[in-house]
């Protein structure tokens, strides 16, 4: 492993979420967190969905489970861990926590914690609608 | 969003954890889980072993010996604070279940480790006790004095 740059790697470009339903999904994202589309392309074998922090690189793909790389065993049980919560989750920050906590219970989010204090900031955490986990954290000044 | 039942069934159980994370520090509130979960208070226990591998009650002793844990090594509150925060009645039965559960008592365990700075969800997850390490927990043998 090396840390002198020579790889050549500049940034972390896109981050594939496992969501069970796209349309469902792209609400949720862009309605309640305000991610914007960055791509929604038909490619015929898959629906490329990107979103993304305005202002910010990193882009999320909004990746159906199922298709053609995973068999239809392997599918489910891809679905059963996103739906127990078994998967990895999302670390977001805001610049007023409390604010975008309030505007999410408003919207009827789930909630698997609410606002606590921290050694680091402050952070709460979501669900989005499949089971995936969503923190979202301000940092101390 | 078309689920198979067996992931309904999940979505709704994940719910109910969820609830439980929150009100770690409450009383195991069977009813209200149920509802959560859509089922009836005596489906709930089997279903949630089904899915999580554990009864609620046990998840929810891992939960709170995991959150003292974190108390510990992240304040410097007294032990008996922490034992009534994350949910315990005494500090006997705090003391007893921490000890059988972790492997050693709060206050060892609070010499033992430094704070951590990472994001609390992963101090949760990767800390918390593994089922049955070392051993059973005593608040399954002895009922915890916290009404249940």
């Amino acid at each position: 492993m090396t840390n002198d740059n020579s790889n050549h790697i500049t940034s972390l470009h896109i981050r594939s979420v496992p969501v069970l339903d796209q349309d469902e999904a792209l609400d949720f994202y862009t309605s309640h967190l305000g991610f914007e589309v960055r791509d929604d392309i038909d490619l015929g074998f898959m629906r490329w969905l990107t979103i993304g922090v305005p202002g910010q690189d990193t882009s999320l793909l909004l990746e159906l489970v199922g298709g053609p790389q995973h068999d239809e065993a392997t599918a489910a049980q891809v679905r059963e861990l996103v739906t127990k919560g078994a998967l990895g989750g999302l670390f977001l920050q805001s610049d007023d926590v409390h604010a975008t906590y309030a505007a999410l219970v408003d919207a009827g989010v789930e909630v698997t914690q609410e606002p606590v204090e921290q050694p680091y900031g402050t952070d709460f955490g979501i669900r989005d609608p499949f089971g995936n986990h969503v923190r979202v954290s301000q940092p101390n000044a | 969003m078309a689920l198979t039942p067996q992931e309904d069934v999940n979505r709704r159980m994940l719910r109910a954890r969820d609830e439980m994370d929150r009100r770690y520090a409450e009383p195991l509130d069977l009813p209200t889980l149920a509802r959560i979960a859509h089922l009836s208070a005596s489906q709930f226990g089997r279903v949630f072993k089904e899915v999580y591998g554990e009864t609620p009650h046990r998840y929810l002793q891992r939960r709170r010996v995991e959150r003292a844990m974190t108390l510990l090594r992240q304040t410097d509150r007294p032990v008996t604070d922490i034992a009534w925060d994350v949910g315990f009645a005494s500090l006997g039965t705090f003391s007893r279940t921490f000890s059988t559960v972790v492997g050693c008592s709060p206050s060892e365990f609070r010499t033992r480790h430094e704070p951590v700075h990472v994001p609390s969800c992963f101090i949760a997850a990767w800390t918390r006790p593994r089922e049955g390490a070392p051993r059973t927990a005593v608040s399954e043998k002895r009922p915890d004095p916290s009404p249940a």
